[in-house]
């Protein structure tokens, strides 16, 4: 037995450590909510990309690494927040913030259809059904003459112009919204895995079989996962393609950019973890700021790295970093009193 | 009427070579639990396989089975034991995105040595001879072969599975694998092997496909989805399941595609979705 005081410092380290990151933390918020007026457009364009990666990192890692749904279709989420949005703004000329929300909440609503369907798909065989089903609705807006079927529909300028006066005005207003949805995706993994069911969620994470053993619904927790996770990849969607002002079923429904992407990212980064995605989108945007001319030998790159992350560390860069130092600095752990 | 008919025989031949896709893919699934999401592209590669050796020995097309089966069971063997076997037993995770990685880096090498052009093997007169199978329904003498090769193929398979002394340890692997060292099975080797036959297997399919349409190395990942929902419609860890639900999923892509180009795969899609809806456990459910 060790004595109290061995166990209880490293505790207090921790809490303590916690602490001073999200004091850090929301100081990094406040500065990069001024970003704007420190940074040229280029590189705030740059900004709003990282922030929609991270984003889409957190919810990936919330799906696959927590709840066990190893999706590799989260790209028709995607695409269906961002093609409700155009729908929205082109057909019945709403604004810009309100089909953002509707857009959101479609995705989740579709998701409750989707989940009933995949959910009937076990561990792996998920993984592959959920992409069967991304490309069939991709397949489907294609074919749809409304939507613009496979050339996609271009952002109205006057529905442009509506959002904000000016092209920098315009880029301002998205990165504030990209920002938001980085720092409410990687809050509401915080908070949900400090919440009752985030114990459920870690002990899922751990062993499905034990934690169903231990009286968790695991059904109902990954149900909700899903949904939330849905939704937000719906809104995440809606805002990349505002900002990109084009879209195509092929670009809004792409497995590579929208999936694949942000699985290098999380596993590379240390899946399982809430310091794992910011990490590894960190590493992936450095990889790709040296290495994307190179084309395909750059995505051999990921690809080489991701396997042998798997071999040599499959819990990340962040886990071996904080295997290591013993860092934890977002702590969702639960210590035990006394 | 004889039109749609003749759609539907097409359909079934078709179902043939996606019976060989999914046989492979339905091993790993039992045997090596893993979800191999490389499948597809490591079809496209022996596609590749069997387009260098018959450019630079100059073979008939249909005999690079020679080169491209055994080149592929080594390269089956050589990935479960190097790779694999490595990340097998800690959940589900560590393989699928080891061969999510897998696909990632085969796709792009491949585009690397071939680009993004276009191939097909031409298999010379074959390829337009055809015969009457029935009054009005014509069916050319390729795709016939190819329905034939796969039916003697799964044929094997099953004797493998049951009449050998390997396939015991197989269907040993699929039920319980901690008995496997009981058994006196070094389990390791017994998944190098079973990764090897299903890639020899994926190999024959590869010859056939590379004939039959064109391809690029981005082909792979359509072939996975064919071989998956073949599994899925048909039943896990029945051999003729497997078969059958191919052969459904041919006939669905050859029906969407006779009503519109643009449905063939999404017909395919639609009936995996149904079925998944209507009988989860897939047609022929191996019961235990």
């Amino acid at each position: 037995m060790p004595k109290v005081n061995e166990v209880m410092n490293p505790d207090r380290s921790a809490a303590t450590r916690s602490l001073v990151a999200g004091g850090c933390c929301f100081l990094l918020c406040i500065v990069l909510g001024l970003a704007p007026w420190w940074l040229e457009r280029a590189s705030l364009l740059r900004a709003v990309e990282f922030a929609y990666y991270i984003a889409l990192a957190q919810m990936w890692n919330l799906l696959a690494g927590y709840a066990g749904l190893m999706s590799i279709g989260q790209q028709m989420f995607v695409g269906i927040g961002a093609y409700v949005l155009y729908a929205m703004v082109i057909k019945l000329g709403w604004g810009v913030l309100p089909a953002l929300l509707l857009a959101g909440s479609a995705a989740l609503v579709i998701a409750l259809p989707a989940a009933l369907l995949l959910f009937r798909l076990r561990g792996a065989q998920f993984a592959i059904g959920s992409w069967v089903l991304a490309e069939s609705v991709m397949l489907l807006v294609t074919r749809s003459e409304d939507l613009g079927g496979a050339s996609g529909l271009s952002l109205p300028a006057t529905a442009v112009r509506a959002m904000a006066a000016s092209a920098d005005e315009r880029i301002q207003l998205i990165w504030w919204l990209a920002l938001l949805l980085a720092i409410g995706s990687t809050l509401l993994v915080f908070l949900w895995l400090r919440s009752r069911q985030g114990l459920a969620l870690t002990a899922l994470r751990d062993n499905e079989t034990a934690a169903a053993g231990l009286g968790v619904d695991t059904r109902r927790v990954k149900f909700a996962v899903y949904l939330a996770v849905a939704g937000m990849s719906g809104l995440i969607g809606a805002l990349i393609f505002l900002n990109k002002l084009r879209i195509s079923p092929g670009a809004a429904f792409s497995m590579s950019d929208w999936t694949a992407s942000v699985i290098f990212i999380v596993v590379i980064g240390g899946i399982g973890s809430i310091e794992g995605p910011l990490l590894g989108a960190l590493i992936f945007f450095a990889l790709r700021e040296v290495f994307a001319a190179y084309g395909a030998w750059y995505q051999i790159l990921l690809g080489a790295t991701a396997i042998l992350v798997m071999i040599k560390a499959p819990r990340g860069v962040w886990g071996l970093l904080s295997a290591r130092w013993g860092w934890s600095w977002l702590s969702v752990r639960r210590l035990l009193k006394n | 009427m004889s039109d749609w008919l003749g759609i539907v025989v097409q359909g079934i031949l078709t179902g043939g070579l996606y019976a060989l896709f999914a046989a492979g893919l339905s091993m790993s699934f039992g045997i090596l639990r893993i979800v191999n999401l490389a499948h597809g592209d490591l079809i496209v590669l022996a596609c590749f396989v069997a387009l260098m050796v018959v450019e630079t020995l100059g073979l008939p097309a249909l005999t690079s089975f020679i080169f491209v089966v055994p080149a592929m069971f080594a390269l089956g063997y050589a990935l479960q034991q190097g790779l694999l076997n490595r990340v097998i037993g800690n959940g589900e995770l560590p393989p699928l995105l080891t061969t999510f990685g897998l696909s990632i880096v085969i796709q792009n090498s491949l585009l690397e040595l071939f680009s993004a052009d276009n191939r097909k093997l031409q298999a010379g007169a074959i390829e337009v001879q055809s015969l009457d199978l029935l009054p009005g329904v014509t069916v050319g003498w390729l795709p016939l072969l190819m329905f034939l090769c796969a039916v003697v193929l799964l044929a094997l398979l099953h004797a493998l599975f049951f009449r050998t002394r390997l396939g015991r340890a197989f269907r040993a692997a699929a039920d319980d694998p901690r008995t496997l060292s009981h058994m006196g099975y070094e389990p390791k080797r017994i998944y190098a092997l079973a990764m090897g036959t299903a890639m020899a297997v994926c190999a024959v399919a590869a010859v056939f496909m590379a004939v039959r349409t064109q391809f690029t190395p981005l082909s792979g990942p359509a072939r996975l989805l064919f071989a998956f929902e073949a599994v899925i419609i048909g039943g896990m860890g029945s051999i003729w399941g497997t078969f059958l639900g191919a052969l459904l999923l041919g006939v669905a892509q050859a029906v969407g595609a006779a009503l519109d180009p643009v449905l063939e795969t999404l017909a395919g899609h639609v009936l995996f979705f149904i079925l998944l809806l209507l009988r989860p456990q897939g047609l022929i459910a191996k019961g235990k």
